[in-house]
């Protein structure tokens, strides 16, 4: 059986999600016998490719960037999870909902600065005005919630669906986890 | 024939149990270790079916009934968990946590929250709504408990034990609908208030939205054990 091609994606969140992946220690080698990396900030992959088996997502969807890369993910995974409480419900990137982003790039950028204020407009992509989980955006298949999912919690999981035996994700994990 | 000999006999999820008339149909349950999840009700404080989460199925009626106020009647057919009531109970968990802004992961209450616990319980692992995220704001005017708007699922724990156990009735509901708010007094800040500082508001609220502010991070279990002990120690004397 060819392995299965599984990439990670990091949008609006604190990379935590990913650092727990990690922290399944030797079991990750485990898991590297079947499947291949093909796409994640780990690996030096820079287009997300056309054919993905499995794309876990960490962080919410707070720009117009992360709009327009988690429908090309979409458009080009099989099964979509949702990686982390920023992914399934805004979490932390989300408390600027209420204040909206004008007032929180004036604080960061003009009030706050010591030299040179001025709102970054090139490069960043702009922000949207409010941050949101992605299921509001594209179909997913499966939340994996928690902040972040433990070690354990991903071994268990990706174990199951790697294999598509049974998964119960609420015996698991639960938001703020 | 007196009201404690009078008995009824019903079934609850195709158990026949035995009650005494008045009796709600939460009580009778529990007494049958039939577990019917509630969040408003707490032991020790009189029931308002606010949160709905307790609704259970009556055979041959088509309206469901909040369990806590809800009294046994002779015959009765109750179903607690039906895929039916599983289903409202996750939409009602999930209204709670679009409402307001419930951050799990940075809140005092973390891993000793009723609506978090409850989620997970109810097999909740995403919000289908829209999150509304209202501009709310903190009461941290007050010496010893601070209160969090963001974190109320306005459940009226607090409103109930600081009038019906305490007596000093300082907390109340204004507004209506999803501008509804717990206010202190005349809505004043809680620092100000008749508060008498007791706390017992803050060791019955389910979520992070009343705390103690000597606890750091997410070290917050909260105690409302203690209600039914004081009560029964008051009926003693």
């Amino acid at each position: 059986m060819s392995k299965l091609k599984l990439a990670t994606v990091w949008l609006d969140g604190c990379s935590g999600c990913h650092m727990s992946f990690l922290d399944m220690d030797e079991r990750l080698l485990e898991l590297a016998e079947v499947v291949d990396v093909v796409y994640s900030p780990i690996v030096d992959t820079k287009e997300f490719p056309d054919e993905v088996d499995i794309a876990l997502v960490e962080g919410a969807v707070a720009s117009v960037d992360d709009e327009k890369k988690i429908k090309k993910i979409r458009d080009h995974s099989k099964m979509l999870i949702a990686m982390g409480d920023c992914a399934i419900t805004g979490n932390v990137p989300a408390m600027r909902n209420p204040i909206g982003p004008e007032a929180i790039l004036d604080r960061a950028y003009i009030q706050n600065a010591s030299a040179q204020a001025q709102i970054p407009c090139v490069v960043v992509p702009k922000l949207l005005k409010v941050v949101r989980p992605i299921h509001e955006f594209v179909k997913v298949d499966v939340f994996l919630p928690g902040c972040p999912p433990s070690a354990d919690t991903f071994h268990t999981a990706l174990t199951a669906l790697v294999n598509g035996g049974p998964l119960d994700i609420s015996a698991l994990t639960r938001f703020g986890a | 024939m007196s009201q404690e000999t009078d008995v009824k006999t019903l079934v609850i999820d195709e158990q026949e149990v035995s009650a005494r008339a008045g009796q709600t149909i939460l009580e009778v349950a529990r007494e049958n270790d039939i577990n019917i999840p509630t969040l408003c009700h707490l032991e020790g404080l009189g029931d308002v079916g606010a949160c709905r989460l307790c609704l259970v199925e009556i055979k041959g009626s088509n309206k469901l009934l909040p369990a806590c106020v809800a009294t046994v009647q002779e015959g009765m057919e109750v179903s607690t968990n039906t895929e039916r009531l599983q289903k409202h109970r996750r939409t009602i968990l999930e209204l709670l946590f679009a409402e307001r802004n419930h951050v799990c992961s940075v809140c005092v209450s973390n891993g000793h929250c009723e609506l978090q616990t409850l989620g997970q319980e109810q097999g909740l692992t995403h919000v289908r709504l829209p999150y509304r995220n209202p501009d709310l704001f903190v009461d941290a005017s007050h010496e010893r408990f601070t209160l969090d708007h963001n974190r109320c699922i306005l459940c009226t724990r607090c409103v109930r034990v600081c009038s019906e156990i305490e007596g000093a009735h300082i907390w109340d509901v204004m507004g209506r609908g999803t501008n509804s708010l717990i206010i202190s007094d005349l809505h004043q800040e809680w620092g100000t208030s008749a508060c008498t500082r007791c706390g017992k508001c803050v060791q019955v609220c389910p979520t992070g939205a009343l705390f103690d502010k000597s606890k750091i991070g997410s070290d917050h279990p909260k105690y409302p054990e203690f209600l039914p002990y004081l009560n029964l120690m008051r009926e003693a004397q």
